[in-house]
């Protein structure tokens, strides 16, 4: 609340600032506007800026420095950020005569302002790192990283006595990746052929009518909540396939991995195809039109020339759905299994690297257990996957589209 | 008949095969959209089939004397006194006028049991609201336990046996006596939409997740889109193309298919972590949203400025405007429906999402609507996912709702930018 008052003094010091600018420029000129250099709201808003900016620098630096420096309590804030306001207010408005290039001034100004704002996307990126390393650095200190990477036993819930049986807990990421890829696999199965296929039917096939209705259609499975595909995988196909599976004489686990994996799949098929329906949109009519001259069947060419042309695009759309496969986090949580099963039978649970996140985070408040640190260091490794996979899929995209324009 | 039609001809059989092959292969394609269209009409029906029911409620009527032994023996009509009556006792006593034959201990608990404790609430609020009702009579309709309504809407089967489901055959009898005297009604759920989150289902509402959704939506926004605006204009129309140039937008790419869990990581060591802000606030989860909607504007952002046409740019420079004054006088207005557009599509993908919140603790069980930007609050998805785990046929049925409330949010906003799109889309 106090905070607020603050911010809203120093919007009210600068809005004065600003009127008291204006005014100045035109008193200093007897009220003859062609005599200013800059029109006049430019020398208001030069006043302005000299006020608000250092009062709320001060403000934002406040913030910045974190709980644990605030040895000036917020009085001192209180009193300081609007002294530094009034003082700027004072200076600037000394500074306004007729020849003053207040617009070029200005001007500057709200060029640096967004080139600081636009190193935003960089500082969230630099955040994510550094918050990732540096907990998992803490982790590591624990648990050897060969151990974490390479051992085949994953159960983290530390017993609360030191001489208790598996007091250390376990901390083997394998069968939590190999769980990952086994679901990834599944969804893939799902994603690509369907929405490979869409994409060739949307891109060649399909009269403009049925495109204009289908290809939104298909995408609306984009935009709906993951959560709710969690709910649909957990309520309806789990118990669905299980049923299945007791009809045929198969064991089938209620959260079978094929479960969250072809719902997870139904998510993804807008991934493939719209990328990829773009990127057979992009081969050009000329290569077409050669194959067609040469008595090709529309289906030989495509499968002969349109997709061999735009396989790097194409296979770009599928690394960016596996990297967002990899990464989705709801579906898994709700509908595949907690405990660490090292499988490949997609009929059993397996559990994910995603879903070991949410479970070893949520509820819990202290970071200085093994346990809640491994999940920054599980983090940490998703976003590394996650991260080459986007640049490799990015680039052969990008390349691909600069071959043909 | 010729020689040579008699004799096959490799040819023509070749070419047959191609052509089956061309027809089985347009077949899949059919098939494929199909599917796509298929999965996807069953997600939605499935969901209405379910959910549609959440919205209504039944109601009992019954008629309450508003006794002023129980409520005010001090004829005091304290406020506080009045407050902490025993209500439940005036739920008892006419539930007991209505079936006089229930005199056994058992029986009594089991006809309580028909009604929801919400019925004790409601009389509550309507002697607080006008103490003059005490030493009157009326009609009051309350809402049944979620196990009558879930045996009025037919999600529980009637004619098992009574250990399948939660009623015994004399509550059923009741229920069915109840309902022959007019005394039981399904009516529109308005305590869905107000209420917050409770343990009984037919009580749960999301009203509490709404709010929250409408507070962290708002920090979303105003952080997102002014950051947005700014980077995509900078990047676009100011920016030299160099390295750091470059190296910002394979960055901005690159945050666009980041998993969101990982920003939740991010909010939870920096932002809980480090600045030590509120757990479970729509300010947390609003900025962690934020940075994952920022590159989604700055990506639409960049594309809308790309397709305003030199000429303008051109045109206001030619009259003397500086650089700054052609793209804030003339290129941004121009751009700014793209921009928009994307920003609606952002924020209804940050309306969705669940992951992150779950890890900055807005997965509590939150009964009370957030008034503030620090109040502990949930939101929507995180709500539905919240009633998922909840093994009770109720709370199904209001899960399948919320979802359906999402839908309809996520609907109108991608409607919305449609429109836009259509009614300020520019052909240069």
């Amino acid at each position: 609340m106090q905070a607020s008052i603050l911010a809203a003094t120093l919007l009210l010091l600068s809005l004065i600032g600003y009127y008291a600018g204006r005014r100045r420029a035109l008193a200093s000129v007897g009220g003859r506007r062609r005599e200013l250099h800059s029109l006049p709201a430019y020398y208001g808003l030069y006043v302005a800026l000299w006020c608000g900016l250092p009062g709320f620098a001060l403000f934002v630096l406040w913030l910045i420095v974190g709980p644990q420096l605030r040895a000036i309590g917020f009085a001192g804030l209180a009193a300081a950020a609007p002294a530094a306001a009034a003082a700027g207010l004072i200076w600037g408005r000394r500074r306004i005569s007729p020849g003053f290039r207040a617009r070029n001034r200005v001007e500057t100004a709200i060029l640096v302002a967004l080139a600081v704002l636009s190193t935003i996307s960089i500082a969230t990126t630099v955040g994510i790192v550094l918050s990732l390393l540096f907990e998992s650095a803490r982790f590591f200190a624990l648990v050897p990283i060969g151990d974490f990477l390479f051992g085949l036993q994953w159960s983290p819930q530390t017993a609360l006595r030191a001489e208790q049986a598996g007091s250390s807990g376990a901390f083997g990421s394998v069968p939590l990746f190999a769980g990952t890829a086994l679901i990834t696999l599944i969804a893939m199965a799902v994603a690509v052929p369907i929405g490979l296929m869409s994409a060739v039917y949307m891109a060649d096939y399909a009269g403009p009518r049925v495109r204009a209705t289908a290809k939104p259609l298909i995408e609306v499975l984009a935009g709906i909540p993951t959560v709710v595909y969690g709910f649909f995988a957990a309520l309806t196909v789990g118990p669905l396939f299980r049923d299945i599976g007791t009809a045929l004489g198969l064991d089938v686990a209620s959260e079978s991995a094929l479960a969250a994996g072809t719902v997870m799949g139904i998510m993804i098929i807008p991934f493939v195809s719209s990328l990829s329906d773009d990127v057979m949109n992009a081969v050009p009519q000329t290569l077409r039109d050669g194959s067609y001259a040469l008595g090709a069947t529309k289906s030989e060419t495509i499968r002969r020339v349109v997709i061999p042309a735009a396989l790097p695009g194409i296979v770009g759309a599928v690394l960016l759905a596996v990297s967002r496969a990899i990464g989705e986090t709801m579906i898994v949580v709700m509908a595949a299994g907690l405990a660490a099963n090292l499988t490949a039978n997609p009929l059993e649970a397996v559990t994910t690297v995603t879903v070991q996140i949410v479970t070893l985070l949520v509820g819990d408040q202290e970071f200085d257990s093994a346990k809640t640190l491994s999940a920054f260091a599980l983090g940490l490794t998703l976003f590394c996957v996650t991260l080459a996979l986007n640049l490799v899929a990015m680039q052969m995209v990008r390349r691909y589209r600069e071959k043909y324009d | 008949m010729t020689e040579a039609a008699r004799k096959p001809d490799p040819g023509r059989a070749r070419l047959r095969r191609r052509y089956a092959a061309e027809a089985r292969f347009r077949l899949y394609g059919m098939l494929a959209v199909g599917a796509a269209l298929v999965m996807l009409g069953v997600l939605l029906v499935k969901t209405v089939a379910a959910g549609h029911s959440g919205f209504t409620q039944t109601f009992v009527a019954l008629d309450v004397r508003y006794d002023p032994a129980v409520l005010d023996p001090a004829s005091a009509r304290d406020p506080a006194a009045l407050g902490a009556a025993d209500y439940d006792r005036l739920v008892k006593d006419a539930l007991s006028d209505l079936f006089p034959e229930a005199t056994s201990r058992s029986d009594r608990r089991a006809l309580n049991d028909l009604v929801s404790v919400g019925a004790a609430y409601r009389l509550r609020a309507r002697i607080l609201d006008d103490p003059a009702r005490i030493g009157t009579s009326e009609r009051v309709w309350v809402p049944a336990a979620s196990a009558v309504d879930m045996l009025v809407k037919g999600f529980v089967p009637r004619a098992r046996g009574p250990g399948e489901r939660a009623l015994s055959d004399r509550q059923v009898a009741w229920i069915d006596a109840l309902s022959g005297a007019g005394r039981l009604e399904r009516r529109f759920n308005a305590a869905f939409f107000a209420n917050g989150d409770s343990r009984e289902p037919e009580l749960a509402g999301v009203g509490g997740a709404l709010a929250g959704t409408f507070l962290t939506m708002l920090v979303t926004l105003a952080l997102s889109f002014p950051l947005g605006l700014a980077t995509a204009v900078y990047l676009e129309e100011f920016a030299a193309k160099n390295r750091m140039a470059a190296l910002i937008e394979v960055n901005v790419n690159n945050l666009a298919a980041v998993p969101s869990i990982v920003f939740g990581l991010l909010g939870l060591a920096i932002l809980l972590g480090y600045f030590g802000l509120p757990r479970s606030a729509p300010l947390v989860g609003g900025m962690v949203l934020a940075l994952m909607t920022l590159p989604t504007i700055i990506i639409a952002g960049r594309a809308a400025l790309q397709a305003v046409p030199p000429s303008i740019r051109e045109g206001a420079l030619a009259i003397g405007a500086s650089k700054l004054q052609v793209v804030a006088h003339h290129v941004l207005p121009l751009a700014l429906p793209g921009i928009l557009t994307g920003a609606i599509i952002g924020m209804a993908r940050a309306l969705g999402e669940t992951a992150p919140l779950l890890m900055i603790g807005m997965v509590a069980f939150i009964v009370d609507v957030p008034r503030g930007l620090a109040d502990p609050a949930t939101v929507l998805p995180v709500q539905v996912f919240l009633w998922a785990d909840n093994p009770e046929r109720g709370f199904v049925e209001k899960t399948s709702a919320a979802i359906l409330v999402l839908l309809g949010f996520l609907a109108v906003m991608n409607a919305l930018a449609v429109l836009l799109r259509r009614r300020f889309e520019r052909r240069w």
